[in-house]
């Protein structure tokens, strides 16, 4: 299964692009995670036929990618794996709703279809605000971020462990696979008998380690809530700018719209006209 | 606290599947001492330390640490007391980053933030992996992982470790570099191991675990000499001790060392 090898060298290279040092690297992880959270409600608050008052907010994962020194292949790479999963969701909008409500050129344009561009659209920007957040803050850096802001212990301890251990459950099912594929032939060993069998002994090991992970934890006096981080640093001039900038940004984006703006700047009329 | 910092009176353990894994254990370890525990696979050695720490508790004796019984009540003491590292580092290593794994202990000790900084920083230097405090855990090879395993625990200062086969699946150098590392302990140490050339190295010591019963309490050499006993537990001298001139008279089937044999 080398596809979920390479996957697992990916989700890597998010940590170690996670521990660059530069001046979004650096901004506090908590105000990253309250920005990206205010963006997308800003997303999703627009309605389906809005979407051209959804690009201004492109700027925002294309200017921290660049300012943060992102490899652009590698996160439109990722947000293509991801996009098979919003192109199934609307799939049938263009087939179901079929009112016209423009045309383009001598194309007309149904409300099914616009729906449709929205959820990509839509998807286009979360992931890729995520991704952003991500690769410039790394998963420990939101998890901490997450506890320090008072998200219930509960959900930021979940996240922790599910970041750390998913690199070895995906370890465990490719030494399974390998396993199974070095003893299968032709197509025997490689119907869904095997793959229940894996499932379900991979299930017997999992809560196996889980029993030796929690007896682990005990034994340095764990009771059920993670402490808080040892540093919680204060916020510093870059930091509230950072904040400061994008929400404003963010406000204008949504209350007016810029695009019907600039355009009409551009062609010398009136945005209202 | 008293001097026989462990003692064990006729400890029996069964899981609850009915395996019955411990019977009629009685052993003192002293402050201070490296004791290895020995003994072929199911022999109990595991079973046996996770009564140290209350993981498992006796279904029959009793365990005591220092002065403290090892019962409910007495578990986050004995947990400070106590420091346990696992066989499969990986279960140690249970936060994504090194720093917040080896500060997972003592801020649940509830330590200030400063003195819990000064704990990691003093505990990854104590093994020689400073340089792994920012890494991620599943970055690490397998002898980062065991010297991070081992400073997620010293950062409690804990005046007992306790380890699980510390030497599995790791290279020789970093093998040899970790019985370097326990030999600088001055802790009390109580080493589980199959790796019979570490516990000559590391432990004066030796208690050898056969079907849940001692079988042998004595010093690591004459345990290691006696080719009978080990014969008898499923197990073989370490490597560095076959061909030994001392113990080649001893040495069962070891055509090799009786040649070698200048008597």
């Amino acid at each position: 299964m080398p596809s979920l090898e390479t996957s697992l060298y990916e989700l890597g290279r998010l940590d170690r692009l996670g521990a660059q040092a530069t001046l979004i690297h650096r901004i506090d992880p908590r105000i990253k995670v309250l920005v990206t959270f205010v963006y997308l409600v800003c997303i999703v608050s627009f309605g389906w036929h809005e979407i051209l008052r959804l690009l201004p907010f492109t700027l925002y994962p294309v200017a921290l990618a660049s300012a943060a020194d992102l490899p652009v292949g590698f996160l439109l790479k990722r947000l293509a794996q991801a996009a098979p999963f919003a192109l199934l969701v609307g799939a049938f909008n263009p087939l179901l709703a079929r009112t016209v409500v423009g045309y383009l050129g001598s194309l007309a344009v149904t409300s099914g279809m616009l729906s449709y561009a929205s959820i990509i659209l839509k998807f286009l920007l979360c992931t890729s605000a995520a991704l952003v957040l991500i690769s410039t803050t790394g998963m420990s850096g939101i998890c901490g971020a997450l506890r320090g802001m008072g998200v219930p212990d509960v959900f930021a301890t979940q996240l922790t462990f599910l970041y750390r251990y998913m690199f070895l459950l995906a370890e465990e099912v490719l030494r399974f696979s390998r396993a199974r594929r070095l003893r299968s032939f032709g197509t025997r060993g490689m119907g869904p008998k095997a793959y229940a069998n894996i499932l379900g002994h991979l299930l017997l090991r999992t809560v196996a380690r889980a029993r030796r992970i929690y007896g682990a934890m005990q034994c340095r006096g764990f009771i059920g809530t993670l402490m808080p981080a040892a540093r919680l640093d204060r916020l510093r001039g870059p930091d509230v700018a950072y904040v400061f900038g994008w929400l404003t940004a963010f406000a204008l984006f949504r209350v007016f719209d810029v695009v019907l703006i600039l355009g009409g700047l551009v062609t010398g009329l009136g945005a209202g006209t | 606290m008293s001097h026989h910092i462990i003692e064990l009176k006729d400890v029996g353990f069964s899981y609850p599947d009915g395996t019955h894994a411990l019977s009629g254990i009685s052993l003192r370890i002293l402050h201070g001492e490296s004791v290895a525990v020995i003994g072929a696979n199911g022999a109990g050695k595991s079973t046996l330390l996770m009564h140290l720490n209350g993981l498992h508790t006796a279904s029959e004796g009793s365990v005591r640490i220092g002065d403290a019984p090892v019962v409910k009540s007495t578990l986050e003491d004995i947990r400070k007391t106590v420091g346990t590292v696992f066989q499969d580092p990986d279960d140690q290593l249970f936060m994504p980053l090194v720093s917040d794994d080896v500060a997972f202990g003592p801020l649940n000790l509830g330590l200030p933030p400063a003195e819990v900084e000064r704990r990691v920083d003093s505990a990854l230097a104590e093994v020689d992996a400073r340089g792994l405090k920012e890494r991620f855990s599943h970055q690490l090879s397998g002898g980062e992982k065991r010297r991070v395993a081992i400073a997620t625990v010293l950062a409690m200062l804990p005046s007992i470790l306790v380890l699980d086969e510390p030497s599995s699946g790791l290279d020789p150098k970093a093998r040899r570099r970790l019985i370097e590392l326990l030999k600088g302990f001055e802790h009390t140490k109580i080493i589980a191991t199959h790796d019979l050339d570490l516990a000559a190295d590391v432990c004066e010591r030796t208690i050898v675990l056969s079907h849940g019963s001692v079988a042998a309490d004595r010093p690591t050499a004459e345990v290691f000499c006696d080719t009978g006993l080990l014969e008898r537990c499923g197990l073989e001298p370490p490597l560095g001790m076959q061909g030994c001139p001392v113990c080649a008279t001893g040495i069962t089937g070891d055509k090799g060392g009786r040649e070698d044999d200048p008597a």
